[in-house]
């Protein structure tokens, strides 16, 4: 019994293909490009609080008003900007990565990117606008 | 009876009110988890819920998971003591997850099976990294389980009347056996559910709790701070930094350390990255993340106006004088404002709390064991259908069986729950979470460079605890009596983890081996497209 063509899993030629084409660099590019530096800036945002925590406690003392001082206001706005970035993050995905990684998974299941295999020139750049 | 007598003083409110809450919440679960068995016919159903979990209810499920009985007692009664010092700690157990949401959660979920070793092993020699892998989720989920069952004994002197050292060790032997019923007859789907309804319940517990505090100073934080500053222990500063970790160079030192482990930890968690393989697709481990996020967040923010409550209506010394000292802060200031009924609510919660996480962890490790040990490395994958998830059964009664053991030694030794906690934290991020990064992100990565981090990051980390004070040579150690510690800091993450990214870097420069190039494509593909990912079982 031979499994229908669709059904058939990818072979390594597929994978190496599908990693060289310009849509999944540019899906990668676009990961990354969010995924990297926000990652750094949030890690940082975060030492810095816990390094002026540690080492400035006068300085995070500073009154801002009532019983309120510095050091709670910033620590609430950790919270604040971890919930920012949930958003963004997701904002992102949705409308930067999801459509050029749902349109190449289409592709990879119909085997497009087999060698020998000629698309129409359907939905080749679709779902991956030239930003 | 004298006995009883001493039983009562030691008690807060009314431990038939707190049995009859906590009974009632166990007869639940466990129709649900006999309910939920009924569907489980396959290893994807048995360690991951036949990836049906819609992402809402897992996002429940991981913060079920996550807010475990050390950051519900732990936090409100260090802010409650501490003040500002231990809001730092629910500030990183947060932060936390923004590195599982943008680098690991969505990866994860599109290119492993059942563990984490799924996606380690991907590109690399099986048999080794897949070891390596089941020891450091093993290490990391034994420190947990520790954590949580010398938890519930110590919870049941405070709650239940039970004293001394044979009654508390048959209820850890109690949660022990009702942890293996939930797993062995729930499966994955029955510990999800388990965890949904104990995160509802504990959310639910803490909202009543915060909002009831806040009424009781007019809505207006500054004068529930001030309340907390006005009754805080002598010398002691709640409101400014530095109280409990201020005061010599080596505990800033410590603190900055502690915030390292806690914040790399938790997307190293391998119980945390299990639950992603439980949703159909990756958009929706983002979804639950999301939720996650958001539930975990309000809570720490609950977590806050409770610790400073607890301050401020309890006092510090009503805290300390009560059994189980810290951890007692939120039950006091429940009894305070709600009596025994809402004594009772929260005490079955913090129990709930307990049962839950031990399950997800126990089926944690018993997977990691039977699919990456017995299944790929022993038997190299010649296991008959269902000979894996047979093997998975017994190895959760085994890990419980250890857990209830090792349970009962913590309680007796007086093992620092929180210490635990962020000792697995320091496990995670050292061994696991350099090897995720690099096996996900960086070509040139080779086995060897990941045994040399995940082994040289488990070792250093272990290795560093054992010469700390926290093992010897301080007042507080657990053996104070002698002293072979020369590494200065409790927590070793500050060295351990640098250096385990130092070790993967170094391990693969100097490697021989050649990256698989087709199997690099294969993963970075399946990674950021789906294409290939396990689907969700139809029934």
């Amino acid at each position: 019994m031979t499994p229908p063509a669709e059904r058939r899993s990818l072979t390594p030629e597929e994978y190496l293909q599908a990693q060289a084409s310009p849509e999944f660099q540019e899906l990668r590019r676009r990961f990354r490009r969010f995924a990297f530096p926000m990652t750094v800036a949030f890690l940082a945002w975060y030492l810095l609080y816990v390094l002026l925590s540690t080492y400035a406690p006068d300085f995070m003392a500073t009154p801002v008003f009532g019983n309120v001082n510095l050091g709670l206001l910033l620590g609430l706005a950790q919270f604040v900007t971890t919930f920012a970035i949930t958003h963004l993050y997701v904002w992102h995905a949705d409308r930067r990565t999801d459509p050029i990684a749902d349109e190449m998974r289409e592709r990879l299941e119909h085997h497009e990117y087999a060698a020998g295999h000629r698309h129409g020139g359907s939905s080749m750049t679709e779902g991956a606008p030239r930003a | 009876m004298p006995d009883l007598l001493a039983a009562d003083s030691a008690t807060i409110g009314n431990p038939i009110i707190n049995i009859s809450i906590f009974g009632v919440f166990v007869l639940i679960t466990l129709v649900i988890t006999f309910r939920a068995s009924r569907t489980n016919k396959s290893a994807a159903d048995y360690y991951a819920a036949g990836r049906n979990i819609s992402g809402t209810q897992n996002g429940l499920a991981i913060a079920g998971d996550y807010l475990s009985a050390a950051s519900f007692l732990g936090i409100a009664g260090a802010i409650a003591l501490y003040g500002y010092d231990g809001f730092l700690y629910s500030i990183g157990f947060l932060v936390a997850w923004l590195v599982a949401l943008l680098l690991v959660a969505e990866l994860m979920r599109n290119t492993a099976r059942f563990t984490m070793a799924d996606v380690l092993a991907f590109r690399m020699r099986q048999g080794p990294v897949r070891t390596a892998a089941a020891i450091s989720t093993l290490a990391v989920s034994l420190f947990y389980l520790l954590a949580q069952m010398a938890g519930a004994g110590g919870l049941v002197t405070l709650l239940l009347g039970v004293t001394g050292e044979a009654a508390q060790a048959l209820v850890v032997v109690l949660v022990g056996a009702l942890m293996i019923i939930y797993v062995l007859v729930g499966g994955m789907r029955g510990t999800t559910y388990v965890q949904i309804i104990k995160a509802s319940l504990l959310i639910a517990g803490a909202l009543v709790m915060t909002l009831w505090v806040l009424a009781k100073f007019g809505f207006n934080l500054s004068a529930l701070l001030g309340g907390a500053a006005a009754n805080a222990q002598p010398g002691v500063d709640v409101l400014a930094p530095g109280a409990q970790y201020g005061a010599t160079d080596t505990s800033k030192l410590d603190f900055v350390s502690l915030g390292l482990a806690l914040v790399l930890g938790t997307a190293g968690l391998p119980h945390v990255l299990m639950r992603f393989y439980t949703v159909p697709t990756a958009k929706d481990a983002r979804r639950s993340v999301v939720w996650a996020i958001w539930l975990i967040g309000i809570f720490y923010l609950f977590s806050l106006v409770i610790g400073y409550g607890a301050g401020a209506l309890v006092g510090p010394e009503a805290i300390l004088g009560a059994p189980g000292a810290v951890n007692a802060a939120a039950p006091l200031l429940a009894f305070e404002l709600g009596g025994t009924v809402l004594l009772g609510i929260i005490a079955g919660v913090a129990f709930a709390t307990i049962l839950a996480v031990v399950a997800g962890l126990t089926i944690t490790a018993s997977a990691s064991f039977a699919h990456d040990v017995y299944a790929s490395v022993i038997k190299k994958g010649n296991v008959p259908p269902n000979g894996e998830v047979r093997i998975a059964r017994i190895t959760a009664v085994v890990i419980g069986a250890i857990s209830i053991g090792l349970g009962i030694l913590a309680l007796q030794a007086g093992l620092n729950i929180a210490f635990l906690v962020a000792l697995a934290f320091a496990v995670a991020a050292s061994a696991n979470l350099p090897t995720i990064l690099y096996t996900l992100f960086w070509k040139r990565f080779t086995t060897q460079g990941a045994l040399w981090s995940m082994y040289g990051g488990l070792i250093a980390c272990i290795g560093l605890i054992i010469f700390s004070p926290v093992v010897s040579g301080a007042e507080t150690s657990m053996f104070p009596d002698v002293d072979f510690a020369w590494f200065p800091l409790n927590n070793p993450g500050l060295v351990s983890i640098p250096l385990s990214f130092f070790l993967g870097w170094l391990g693969t420069v100097l490697s021989k081996e050649r990256p698989d190039e087709a199997k690099w494509a294969e993963l970075e593909v399946r990674a950021l497209t789906g294409i290939g990912a396990e689907k969700a079982v139809q029934h």
